[in-house]
């Protein structure tokens, strides 16, 4: 899961000001239930890039964008109207606006910010996060990541900043993810765990792995 | 007398701090670190305190080593990833700086520079493992110095940390990663801190319990709702209140806390906070 928000109608128009006719692409993945992208918002956006004298050529709700091989396909069935304009608005995340712009060899806008989620992806799980590390700490935390629990992503353990009520003092709204791998632990019986030292995160490990960049998949994504 | 050797000694230890300013006019801090000569064993320079952008620590650090006083160069793992942190270790060494106190470090939200990416590459202890293998003669990873540096380590421990389990978990660790001396939190709840003690004696590593004066009502009241871990019970808050000489006050409860704590840890680290000029008055008080 991404999570998208749609960016003020007047930046959207800023970035339209050189051009006349648009295409819309929206996705019905992520952006589809971020509110951002689905059919609804791309008909909304249409009727409000007309009202503003723009001539919106057609428009595609692909079910993922960030697939570059679904999206091509899908602009194929779409040549016509796509020729026909100047640029393309992609309601989506940052993922499927490069996408569509590596694929449609046009100028593609984007109409959404992707907001971080700490590297979540697939589907929307509630709090639990994964920052994609390469480097699982789970089993030594009680399944509670720190990389996306605590503020400053700490592997040795809770700093001195957690409030009385045993929230962040980054962010008075987020639980101190130390203190939740704390009482875990505790529940669990294994607060041993917590003299373990770890060594300091492998950021190559943060890396896609070889084996996913030899595969077909990957090959497909990458155009090859 | 050194810090080491005064902590080695088992004497009762005192350390202070000063802040660099935010610019190049440094003679006002020069000042308030002349004002503690001779009464502490140890300066601590702080880095970047609250994230707030300012003059660097090193540096600073370097102007008291240099005025023969005694630097403690806090380092905090903010805003210098593993490359950084070490380059600033051995610049450090070369400058004849000993001691270095090894901090996460205040999350960069919370400063002047909110827009700042934080770094937090390594951590507190992960930092204190770094110079360990730096004096052993090596890189982080490995790769061999040509002349290796000698420190003496220290690090915090929040003795109102929430769980204090958790915070008793970080302090072996530390220990255990190379920290030779701790500092604390400001502390005021003199009997939760006794607990707190007798919870790390096992460990044996020298304490020296912070000391923020109290300049108002007002700030003990903040304090309590918005510093994490710290605690000031009502009847100081009262006796502030009352005052009719602030600074009298405050003072005196920094002396008194001083005695009570006195048997409890081997020394306090005051944290003036503006009050730099009222350190040795308080020192008088406490007699010490």
């Amino acid at each position: 899961m991404l999570l998208s928000q749609q960016k003020p109608l007047e930046e959207i128009l800023g970035f339209l000001e050189r051009e006349k006719n648009i295409f819309i692409f929206g996705c019905n993945g992520c952006a589809e239930a971020s509110g951002t992208g689905g059919k609804p918002q791309v008909l909304e956006m249409k009727e409000a890039l007309e009202k503003a004298g723009k001539k919106v050529t057609g428009f595609s709700v692909v079910d993922f964008l960030c697939q570059k091989a679904l999206v091509q396909s899908r602009l194929r069935g779409k040549t016509k109207e796509l020729k026909a304009a100047d640029s393309i608005l992609a309601m989506t995340c940052g993922v499927g606006v490069q996408a569509v712009a590596a694929v449609s060899n046009k100028i593609t806008h984007p109409a959404c910010n992707t907001l971080p989620l700490g590297g979540m992806r697939g589907e929307w799980q509630g709090s639990e996060r994964c920052q994609e590390c390469g480097d699982c700490v789970l089993d030594m935390t009680g399944g509670i990541c720190p990389l996306t629990a605590c503020s400053k992503f700490l592997l040795n353990g809770a700093c001195g900043g957690t409030t009385k009520e045993g929230k962040c003092e980054v962010d008075q709204e987020m639980e101190c993810g130390w203190r939740l791998i704390y009482e875990r632990l505790e529940k669990l019986g294994q607060v041993e765990k917590l003299r373990q030292v770890y060594d300091p995160k492998d950021h190559s490990k943060m890396m896609p792995p070889k084996g996913l960049r030899l595969s077909e998949r990957w090959a497909l994504e990458q155009g090859k | 007398m050194g810090l080491q050797e005064s902590l080695a000694s088992k004497k009762f230890v005192v350390t202070s701090e000063i802040g660099p300013p935010k610019g190049t006019h440094i003679q006002e801090m020069l000042a308030d670190a002349e004002l503690l000569r001779g009464r502490v064993e140890g300066i601590n320079v702080t880095d970047l305190q609250s994230s707030v952008m300012r003059l660097g620590s090193l540096s600073v650090c370097h102007l008291l080593q240099e005025r023969g006083l005694e630097p403690i160069f806090q380092m905090t793992c903010r805003d210098r990833n593993r490359l950084g942190l070490q380059a600033d270790l051995l610049s450090a060494s070369v400058l004849g700086i000993k001691n270095v106190l090894a901090l996460t470090g205040d999350y960069a939200s919370l400063g002047d520079h909110p827009q700042a990416k934080p770094v937090f590459d390594l951590d507190s202890v992960s930092l204190l493992r770094v110079i360990k293998a730096l004096e052993a003669g090596t890189d982080m990873v490995g790769n061999p110095l040509s002349g290796a540096p000698k420190f003496f380590a220290g690090a915090v421990v929040n003795p109102g940390g929430n769980p204090v389990e958790a915070q008793i978990f970080k302090m072996e660790k530390k220990i255990k990663a190379g920290a030779s001396f701790f500092q604390t939190q400001a502390v005021y709840d003199v009997g939760a801190f006794e607990k707190f003690m007798k919870r790390a004696a096992p460990f044996q590593a020298p304490v020296l319990a912070g000391i923020i004066m109290l300049k108002s009502a007002g700030m003990a009241r903040f304090m309590n709702k918005n510093v994490a871990g710290v605690f000031v019970p009502e009847p100081l808050i009262q006796k502030m209140a009352k005052a009719e000489d602030r600074v009298k006050t405050s003072i005196e409860i920094a002396a008194e806390l001083i005695k009570e704590l006195k048997g409890m840890c081997q020394g306090v680290h005051i944290m003036p906070i503006g009050w730099e000029n009222k350190v040795p008055a308080v020192l008088d008080a406490a007699k010490l």
